[in-house]
Formats: C-alpha cells, structure tokens, sequence
C-alpha cells in the first residue's frame, strides 16, 4: 500500500566535508508504525532525524513526507508538514527565557489559529499528559532533566502531530526516568496513534518501545527487521552492538 | 607546486566572500520576512526596551564625558591657535553632531547589544532551540532575526539624538566651569553652526550602523558552533566585525554626504 507510506528516504547520501555520514540509505515509514534508529553515537541517526524535517537536506537522493519531496517543497507548505510533526531534542532544547507554559503553546500561539483560551486550555492538557500540571510557571533552567525531557515531549504533542520524533529520548537519564520516559512514548504512541522513529543507542528503550528496528553501521543501514529477528541475530556486528560489548567487528 | 603563504591567503579570500554571500542570503530573508512584521510587533517593542531602552544609561555616560573631552580640548588647541573661545561652542557642535556621537554611540552599541544578540543567538543554535523553532513550523528569521534587526536600526538613531543631547550638555559644563565661557556664548556659537543637514546625516548614518550591527550579530550567532567556545567566538567576532564595518561605512558617508 503505497499511500500508507509516512516517510520514506530514497538512496540519500550527506557528508560533513569528506566525512561521509549517510551512504546510499533507503527505507520507507508506513502510518502508525514505531520504529527505532540505532546505531552508535555519531552514525548518523540524529542527521537521519533532522532530514524528515529539513533542518537538513541531503547532497543526493531524496527525503519524502507523504508521497512529497521535501527538497521541491515550497516554504509555505514546509510550514504546513512541520506542524504535522513534532520532534523532542535530544537536550529537549526548550526556550529558556520562556515559562514552561509559553513553550508548549508557542507552536500554537504563532500558528494564529486558535484563541487565547483554547491555547490555556491545549497546554493544560499536553502539561497533564506527561504528569507536569503543576509545572506550568517554571522556568526550563528550574527542571531536572527528565521534566525537561517531558516538557519537550508536552510541546512536541501540542499540535496533534501525524508523527513524532525523538531524538535519544532516554539519553543522560537515570535507569528510572528513562523507563518513566520509554513508559510515556508508548503510551502517546498508543492513545494519539501516531508514527513515531525514535533514534537510540538505549537498547533496552528501542525493544519496548519499538516494533522495528533500524541499525545504522558505516553510513548504511546494516538491519532492518523486529526487534525479536535483531535478537535472534546471529550477525557479530548487530550481537555486539545489543550486548554492549567492547569487543568483536565494532571498532573504535 | 604549491606556493608558501599564498594557499592559506587564497583559502581566507575564498572564506570572506563565501560569508559576504551568506550573509546576503540572511539579509534576503530579513526583508522578505518584513511582510509579516504584523505578527511580530510584540516581538519588535520588546527588543525596542531591551536593545534601546536599556541601552542609555550607557549611552548617556558616554556621551557626557565625550563632550566634556571634546570642549577641554577644544580650548586647549584653541589657545595655540589663539582662536577666541566664542568659537568653542561651534567647533564642539559640529564635531558632536556629525562625528562624535553617531560613531561612538554605534561602536558603544556595537560592544553591548551586537555582542548580546551573538551570544543569546549563537547559545539558542548551540542548544538546538532555533532547530526547535524550525521544527515547529516557526520561522527563526521572522521570530529572532527581524524583531532585533529593526529594533537596532530604529534604536541607534534615537539613541543619537539623545547622545547629541547629553554631549553637548557635557560640552556646555566643562565650557562654563572649567574654561570661563558663558552660556550664551556657548549656545550662541553651537547656534550658529548648527546645520539640519548635518543632523540628518548624523541620524542616516546612525541608521545604517543600527542595520549593520543587528545584521552581522544576528548572523554571528546564527552561524555558531560548538559549545561556550563557539558563542564566545561569535561574540568576539561580532563586536569586531560590526566595529570596523561601522568605521569603513562612516568614511564613505563622509565622502558621499558631506561634500564641500
């Protein structure tokens, strides 16, 4: 089924100088799907991430959103498919000269489609979804790591995305706020079907929260498949890489 | 084969244009998002207080002591020339006016709010907030780059008027207590040489600086990369930039406007 395909990355290449970070990569997204990127740091997954919303544009091959290419796509209507997508940093990259409330309704604020008090009313409720009603007048600099990371996640929702995209949602928290956190991704997943990619190198976050996982390796995608054929993989690459060990075909 | 010292040159030359060009893009964008300054109003008077406002205390310690430099030393070269002092007004006037307070307050400008746009801007890129922004379908240029733009080029010329304003006062004290020139005398001198044109050329010339500060801070901090280091760089090279630029511009307004 062709037009269920949300994302889809046709043979795109990006390097940074000669630096090559994407090599020929190609996969396609369908609608409601969950899907983790992993891949050690600086594979490239969080460019992969920033290419679905053209914060990046690839050197060849294309991006696509909803069957449209990305790179043809007018401003005017990038607007429009960057609203249909929320995204969570991987530091939450809040506003911090803004309350906790005025950066969960900024999106909607300048979108100039909704009244004051609808607003008031939007961000009450994304703040309740990720259990920060009462956090509402704080300043980012005032929460802890794992509030912020939620904070970005309420502001990532408030526009009833079609997708969400989280960049190492887990990453610089403790063994429980990053569950808390995995906990809270499969539940938005599941109550605002949306399609969400997560990049991860958090093993344990990428087998509860995804139903297929996508590994990046030398700048292609090594595996494609469920989390349960990644487990049942004999690869040295892909076995080193789940058990977190410093020793096989993954060097330094 | 490759030359010593000329590679490296060729290299910076290839660099400085490739910044000219993209600071042109940044400047292309800036004035197509003017089409929608309506939304941005509130944006545009908070940087007025920020940016402006703020800035006078500044300016005006600055100024006072400007033009109470300016009329010590104007009497000082006045009395190896023998020039009779009722000139001083006029001699400080002029130089006030045409000089003295649209430069000195643009480069003061430059080092307080080109450094902070830098650094609120280059620290925003480095923590992935003007990502953010972009991901959510606002654009950074509209939201950050046009209100501070504006702000500057509107704020540098009132903060000249009032400069003017305060020099000239600094100017008037130092005459009256320290070199025994009367009041109107020293009013009457200014009078006399006082020019309108001179006045708007001041405030043309202050306007230019504003853009040309809010622009090179702007794209300074947009460009930023790297943690602390990175803003640190930016800043730095922010005031510099912004700092000679302002300097090549004022010989050229020299040369285009005041022609005799």
């Amino acid at each position: 089924m062709e037009n269920n395909v949300c994302v889809e990355f046709v043979d795109v290449r990006k390097a940074f100088g000669a630096q090559p970070v994407l090599d020929g990569v190609s996969f396609k997204v369908s609608r409601g799907e969950s899907v983790a990127i992993i891949g050690r740091s600086g594979s490239g997954k969080s460019v992969m991430l920033k290419h679905i919303i053209r914060l990046m544009s690839p050197d060849s091959g294309r991006v696509l959103y909803g069957g449209q290419d990305l790179a043809e796509t007018p401003d005017h209507e990038l607007v429009e498919v960057r609203r249909k997508i929320g995204m969570l940093f991987q530091s939450a990259a809040l506003f911090d000269s803004m309350s906790v409330r005025d950066n969960v309704g900024l999106g909607l604020r300048e979108s100039r489609r909704y009244k004051k008090q609808e607003i008031e009313r939007i961000v009450a409720e994304k703040l309740r979804m990720v259990g920060l009603e009462e956090a509402g007048s704080k300043y980012p600099s005032e929460l802890s790591g794992g509030m912020r990371k939620r904070v970005g996640l309420a502001r990532a929702i408030a526009n009833d995305p079609d997708v969400l995209l989280y960049d190492e949602p887990t990453t610089g928290l403790d063994p429980v706020t990053a569950d808390v956190i995995d906990d809270l991704i499969v539940e938005l997943n599941t109550k605002l079907s949306v399609t969400s990619i997560v990049v991860t190198h958090d093993m344990k976050s990428a087998f509860k929260i995804a139903r297929r996982v996508i590994m990046l390796y030398q700048t292609k995608i090594w595996f494609d498949g469920t989390p349960k054929e990644l487990q049942e993989s004999k690869d040295p690459v892909l076995q080193q890489f789940i058990t977190g060990s410093a020793i096989g075909p993954i060097r330094m | 084969m490759e030359v010593v010292g000329v590679t490296p040159l060729g290299r910076r030359g290839v660099n400085v244009i490739q910044e000219v060009g993209r600071a042109s893009i940044m400047l292309g964008q800036f004035l197509l998002s003017l089409k929608d300054f309506p939304y941005s109003i509130r944006l545009y008077i908070q940087q007025v207080y920020y940016l402006g406002v703020r800035s006078l205390p500044l300016i005006a310690i600055i100024s006072v002591f400007v033009g109470a430099v300016s009329a010590w030393q104007g009497a000082y070269q006045f009395s190896f020339i023998g020039a009779p002092l009722r000139f001083l007004g006029q001699a400080v006037g002029k130089a006030v006016v045409i000089e003295l307070a649209p430069v000195l307050s643009a480069i003061v400008f430059a080092g307080r709010v080109g450094a902070g746009i830098s650094a609120e801007l280059g620290t925003m890129r480095v923590t992935e907030q003007i990502d953010a922004l972009e991901s959510m379908g606002i654009s950074p240029i509209r939201y950050l780059v046009q209100p501070r733009i504006l702000a500057c080029v509107t704020m540098v010329p009132f903060l000249v008027v009032f400069a003017n304003f305060i020099a000239i006062m600094g100017a008037m004290a130092v005459a009256v207590l320290g070199v025994n020139v009367s009041v109107e005398t020293f009013l009457n001198g200014f009078r006399s040489s006082f020019r309108l044109q001179d006045f708007i050329n001041g405030e043309i010339k202050a306007a230019v600086f504003g853009f040309v500060i809010g622009l090179v801070g702007c794209y300074e901090g947009f460009n930023t990369s790297g943690g602390a280091h990175g803003v640190g760089q930016a800043t730095t090279t922010s005031v510099v930039v912004s700092s000679v630029l302002i300097l090549v511009f004022n010989f050229i307004f020299a040369l285009l406007l005041f022609r005799f």
